[in-house]
C-alpha cells in the first residue's frame, strides 16, 4: 500500500515540478492511448506536438492562437489570486467579441485611425461588463460567482448566435448567419506578412507585463493576494473586500473581453457563431498550470495553443476526432491536480521502510531525513 | 525511576517507560519516564508544544507511541483506543469541551458512555448523585447550551465519574474559569483523589500546581526536564524547570495611571449577528494615554464582540459610542481607524494578524502600509524589507530572514512579530487581545515589556485576556467582562484577584459605571 504523508510545510521544489510532471504524464497517456487507437505513439506525438511548429508559419499561428488564451488566463491570474473563481471567462470573450463586433459594424462605412481603438475598447467593455454582473450578484447578494460566470457563459453565447442571425447579420450575406467583413480600419494590423499573426499577441504580451507588476509590486495586487489566501486578515487590516472583488473580476473581464474583440477584429474578421473554439475554458487550465505566475502562464498558453494546433493537425494527418484536443486538456488538468497533492504530502510506501522502522533507532533515522 | 516508587507500597496506577512519539518534523515525546501512584494529584507542567498533550493522548489511547511502555496498575499493557481506557478506569477532560448543545447533560453523557450508559433515569439519579457528592451540583434534565463553561467543564468532569474510575487526566481545566471555580474544583479533585483516584493534572499555571499538586513532572520540548515536590518549590524554580536557564522571567512593573482619555466608549450596544455570540449591553469605558487596562473575562462572554466593535471590523450604528480625540470612530473601517493611531493585535495569530502563506516582509506591510511603505500605489519593497527586518530585530523574533513564511515561525515568536509590528507603527492606542496565549514564558516577558514600554511612552493600551495573572502583572486599570456587561475599572493595587474574579462571574453593580 502507499501511504501520503504530510510534509509539514509546502514544497517550493514540488510547486514548480507539479506542472511538467503532469506535462509528462500526459504524454505518456497519450502515447498509450495513440497505441490502442492502433497508430504509432511516436508519430502520433509527433504530428500533435511537433509537426504543427517546424515551420514560421507554424510559429505564426501559434501566436494567433496563444493571444486569445493568453489574455484570458492573465486576467484569471488576477481574479484566482483572490480566490474570485471566475469560470466566465469563456461569456466574457464571447461578449467582447458581440460588443466589439456591433461597434465595427455600426462604424463600418467610416476610414478613421479612431476606429480600431474605439472597436477594442467596445470589446474591452463588453466583456469588462458581463463580469461585471457577476460582481454585482456577488457583492450585493452573496451568489456564489462559479455558478453565475458558468451561466452568463450560455447566456452570452445565446447572444451572440441570437445577434448573427438577426441584428448583427450580413444584408448581402445570402442569409448566412455571420456578420459583414468589418471594413479595413476596424481590422488588428498583421506583424508579419504572409501570416495571420496579429496585434492581439503584443497586447498579451503587453497584460501580462501589466500584470505582473500588478501582482508583484502594486499594494492592490497585494491586498488581492492578501484577501485571497486569508481574508479575515484582509479585513482587520481593513482591506475593502467588495472592492477588490469588483476590480479583480473587471480587469479579468475586461482582458477576456479583448481576446474575443481581438478574435473578430483579427484573424476571423466578422462575427461568426463561433469564434471561440473554448479558448475560454482553456485559460483555466492555463491559469492553474501556470502557478497563476505570469511567466508560468505565458509557457503554459503556448503548450495549450499547441495542444490545439496538435489536435487539428491529428485530424487531418491521421483523421483522428478533433475531441483529441479536449482529451489532453483534460488530461492535463487532472494530472495536474492530481500531482499537486504531492506539494504538500509525500508518498510513503510502507512495505519499503518496514524493514527499517524495526530497529530502536528508526526515530531517529526518520528526523535525519527530515 | 526507583527512588520515587519507594513511597506506596501498592504497584504505582500508571507508569510510563520511554515513551517516544515522533511526528514529521518534531519528535513530540522523546523517552519520557513517569509515575503515578494511587490517591496522588500529579500535575504535568511545560509550555505549550512540550509534549504534554501528545503524552495525555498517549495515555488515553488516542495515539500510538514509537516506542516505550506502559504499565497499569503493575503490568503492561497497550491501550488500544479511548473506549479501552475507559474500561481500564481512565477518564479524560479535554481542554475543549465535546458536548451537544441542544441535548440534555443525561443525553450526552449517554452518549459518551455508549453501550454503558444503561437507561436514561438510572443515568439522570446516577449524575445527580456524584454531582451532589463532588460538589458540582448539575440538573441532569438541562440543556447544554443553557449551561456557563464552568457548569459545562463539570459535565465532562461527571461524565468521567459516573463510571469507576482510577485516573482522571484534566488538560488545562482551570483556564476556562474564574478564580472562584477554580477554588471550587480543587475542592472537588482533592476529595476525588482522597478517595483513591489519581488525578494527572496539566497546566502551565505555576501557582495552580503548587496549590493543588503533591508531585509534578516538567516537560520541556519533549522530555523530562524535571521532578519535583510542588509545594517545596517557588514560582519562579518552577518556571525555571519549564523554560530553562537562558530565558528571563517577568517581573513586576511599576503601576502608573494616565489623564487624558484616549479611546472613550460610550453605551456601546450590540446585537451579535452569530445566534450564539453574546450582543455587547451598554459597554462603557475610557482607556487614558500612557496606561494599560485590562480586561478580564472568561471566555465568550463578548469579548469577540467587543473587539470586532473597537478594530472596525465591525461597524456600530451609534457612530459617537466609540470615541477618539479626533472625534467619533464607530462608523470607520479598520483602515480609517489606523490613520487615527489604532493599531490591533487580535487572538488569531495565523489567519487574522499574519497571512500564514506570506513571508514575514509581506505580513509588515499587511499593517503597516500607512507608514509609508507605499507610494503611489506601488509598493517599495526596499523599505518594506527594512521595516520588517527592524521589527526582527528589535524584538528578537527567531526567523532564519525576513523571506520566512508566518506559518514557519512558533507561535511566540509570530506574537513577536505582530506586536513588533504594530509597536512600531507609533500607535497612540494599541489594543490586544489574548497577546501572551499559547506563547512561551521568554516571549511572554518580551511582550509584557514591550507592552509597558509602549505605554511609558505615552500610547492608551487596551489589553483583554484570560489570563488574570497577566492582567495584574500588566494592567494599570482592570475590569471584566461577563453576558457582554463591563465591570467598573478599578485601579489594579485597589483591587484582588478574588474582586476580579466575582465580576468574571458578574457579580457587579450594573451599567451605572457610564461617569
Amino acid at each position: 500500500m502507499i501511504k501520503l504523508e504530510p510534509r509539514g510545510q509546502h514544497s517550493k521544489l514540488m510547486a514548480w515540478l507539479s506542472p511538467v510532471l503532469a506535462g509528462v504524464l500526459t504524454l505518456v497517456s497519450g502515447a498509450i492511448l495513440f497505441g490502442l487507437l492502433g497508430q504509432d505513439p511516436l508519430v502520433a506525438l509527433h504530428t500533435l506536438l511537433v509537426k504543427p511548429i517546424s515551420d514560421t508559419y507554424g510559429l505564426a499561428e501559434l501566436c494567433v492562437k496563444a493571444a486569445p488564451i493568453l489574455l484570458c488566463a492573465i486576467g484569471l491570474a488576477v481574479v484566482y489570486r483572490a480566490k474570485v473563481w471566475n469560470i466566465g471567462a469563456e461569456g466574457q470573450l464571447l461578449m467582447g467579441g458581440l460588443v466589439g463586433s456591433a461597434c465595427a459594424l455600426a462604424l463600418i462605412d467610416i476610414e478613421a485611425a479612431w476606429v480600431l481603438p474605439a472597436v477594442l475598447l467596445a470589446g474591452m467593455a463588453g466583456g469588462l461588463l458581463w463580469a461585471a454582473l457577476a460582481a454585482w450578484l456577488k457583492t450585493a447578494f452573496n451568489a456564489n460567482e462559479i455558478l453565475t460566470t458558468i451561466m452568463l457563459n450560455y447566456i452570452a453565447l445565446n447572444l451572440l448566435i441570437w445577434s448573427v442571425h438577426g441584428p448583427l447579420k450580413d444584408p448581402d450575406g445570402y442569409n448566412f448567419p455571420e456578420s459583414a467583413m468589418f471594413s479595413d480600419s476596424a481590422i488588428l494590423p498583421t506583424l508579419i506578412d504572409g501570416t495571420r499573426i496579429h496585434l492581439g499577441m503584443v497586447f498579451a504580451l503587453f497584460a501580462v507585463v501589466v500584470v505582473w507588476v500588478l501582482l508583484s509590486r502594486s499594494f492592490l495586487g497585494f491586498q488581492i493576494k492578501v484577501l485571497g489566501l486569508d481574508a479575515s486578515a484582509a479585513r482587520l487590516a481593513g482591506f475593502r473586500e467588495k472592492r477588490l472583488v469588483w476590480i479583480s473580476l473587471l480587469i479579468s473581464g475586461a482582458l477576456a473581453g479583448l481576446a474575443g474583440v481581438g478574435e473578430v477584429a483579427g484573424p476571423i474578421g466578422q462575427l461568426v457563431p463561433s469564434i471561440s473554439p473554448g479558448y475560454g475554458y482553456a485559460a483555466i487550465i492555463v491559469a492553474f498550470l501556470g502557478r497563476l505566475h505570469p511567466v508560468g502562464i505565458l509557457l503554459a498558453t503556448l503548450l495549450m495553443a499547441l495542444i490545439y494546433m496538435g489536435g487539428e493537425m491529428a485530424q487531418i494527418d491521421l483523421g483522428l476526432p478533433v475531441a483529441l484536443t479536449g482529451l489532453f486538456q483534460g488530461m492535463l488538468l487532472f494530472y495536474l491536480l492530481a500531482c499537486d497533492v504531492l506539494i504538500n504530502f509525500r508518498i510513503r510506501i510502507p512495505a519499503l521502510s518496514a524493514g527499517k522502522a524495526v530497529p530502536a533507532t528508526a526515530p531517529v533515522n526518520q528526523e535525519t531525513a527530515l | 525511576m526507583a527512588d520515587t516508587q519507594a513511597v506506596p507500597p501498592a504497584p504505582p496506577r500508571l507508569t510510563l517507560r520511554g515513551i517516544t512519539k515522533v511526528y514529521p518534523g518534531c519528535v513530540a515525546n522523546d523517552g519520557i519516564d513517569l509515575t503515578i501512584a494511587p490517591a496522588e494529584i500529579h500535575a504535568l507542567l511545560g509550555e505549550n508544544g512540550a509534549g504534554k498533550s501528545t503524552l495525555m493522548k498517549v495515555i488515553y489511547g488516542l495515539v500510538k507511541p514509537d516506542r516505550g511502555e506502559l504499565l497499569w496498575d503493575g503490568l503492561p499493557i497497550e491501550v488500544r483506543d479511548p473506549a479501552h481506557a475507559r474500561k481500564l478506569g481512565i477518564g479524560m477532560v479535554f481542554q475543549h469541551f465535546s458536548l451537544f448543545d441542544t441535548l440534555t447533560i443525561t443525553e450526552n453523557i449517554a452518549l459518551a458512555l455508549g453501550d454503558d450508559a444503561g437507561d436514561l433515569p438510572t443515568l439522570a439519579a446516577r449524575i445527580s448523585e456524584v454531582s451532589k457528592k463532588y460538589g458540582m451540583e448539575l440538573n441532569p434534565e438541562r440543556e447544554v447550551h443553557t449551561l456557563s463553561v464552568g457548569e459545562r467543564q463539570r459535565v465532562e468532569i461527571v461524565r468521567c465519574l459516573v463510571q469507576p474510575i482510577k485516573l482522571l487526566i484534566l488538560d488545562e481545566p482551570t483556564s476556562v474559569l474564574t478564580p472562584q471555580e477554580v477554588e471550587t474544583l480543587f475542592v472537588t479533585l482533592r476529595q476525588l483523589a482522597a478517595e483513591g483516584c489519581s488525578i494527572l493534572f496539566i497546566s502551565h499555571k505555576l501557582n495552580e500546581v503548587r496549590a493543588l499538586c503533591h508531585r509534578a513532572t516538567i516537560l520541556r520540548a519533549g522530555r523530562v526536564s524535571g521532578a519535583c515536590i510542588p509545594a517545596e518549590e517557588d514560582a519562579s524554580s518552577l518556571a525555571r524547570m519549564m523554560v530553562g536557564d537562558d530565558t528571563p522571567i517577568s517581573t513586576d512593573y511599576p503601576k502608573v495611571l494616565g489623564e487624558e482619555p484616549f479611546l472613550q466608549v460610550r453605551g456601546l450596544s450590540r446585537i451579535s449577528e452569530d445566534p450564539f455570540g453574546v450582543d455587547l449591553q451598554q459597554v462603557s469605558f475610557d482607556v487614558n494615554a500612557g496606561e494599560i487596562v485590562g480586561i478580564a473575562g472568561v471566555a465568550g462572554n463578548g469579548q469577540e464582540e467587543l473587539l470586532a466593535a473597537l478594530s472596525g471590523e465591525d461597524q456600530i450604528e451609534n457612530h459617537d459610542a466609540i470615541h477618539f480625540p479626533s472625534g467619533p470612530v464607530g462608523h470607520l473601517c479598520p483602515r480609517q481607524r489606523r490613520s487615527e493611531g489604532l493599531a490591533f493585535v487580535p487572538e488569531e495569530r495565523l489567519g487574522r494578524g499574519a497571512v500564514p502563506d506570506m513571508s514575514l516582509r509581506e505580513n509588515a506591510l499587511l499593517t503597516g502600509f500607512l507608514t509609508g511603505l507605499v507610494r503611489r500605489g506601488m509598493v517599495s519593497h526596499g523599505k518594506v524589507r527594512a521595516f520588517a527586518e527592524q521589527i526582527i530585530e528589535r524584538y528578537k523574533v527567531k526567523t532564519p530572514d525576513s523571506e520566512a513564511h508566518a506559518a514557519s515561525l512558533s507561535g511566540g515568536n509570530l506574537q513577536k512579530f505582530i506586536i513588533g509590528r504594530e509597536i512600531m507603527q507609533g500607535p497612540k492606542l494599541l489594543i490586544a487581545a489574548h497577546p501572551t496565549w499559547g506563547v512561551d514564558i521568554g516571549a511572554a516577558t518580551a511582550i509584557h515589556k514591550a507592552l509597558i514600554e509602549l505605554r511609558d511612552q505615552g500610547a492608551a493600551i487596551l489589553v483583554v485576556s484570560e489570563d488574570i495573572d497577566e492582567l495584574f502583572q500588566i494592567s494599570d486599570r482592570i475590569g471584566a467582562i461577563c453576558h457582554g456587561r463591563l465591570s467598573p475599572l478599578k485601579p489594579t493595587p485597589q483591587t484582588s484577584i478574588n474582586e476580579v474574579g466575582r465580576w468574571m462571574a458578574g457579580d457587579f453593580p450594573q451599567a451605572d459605571a457610564a461617569a
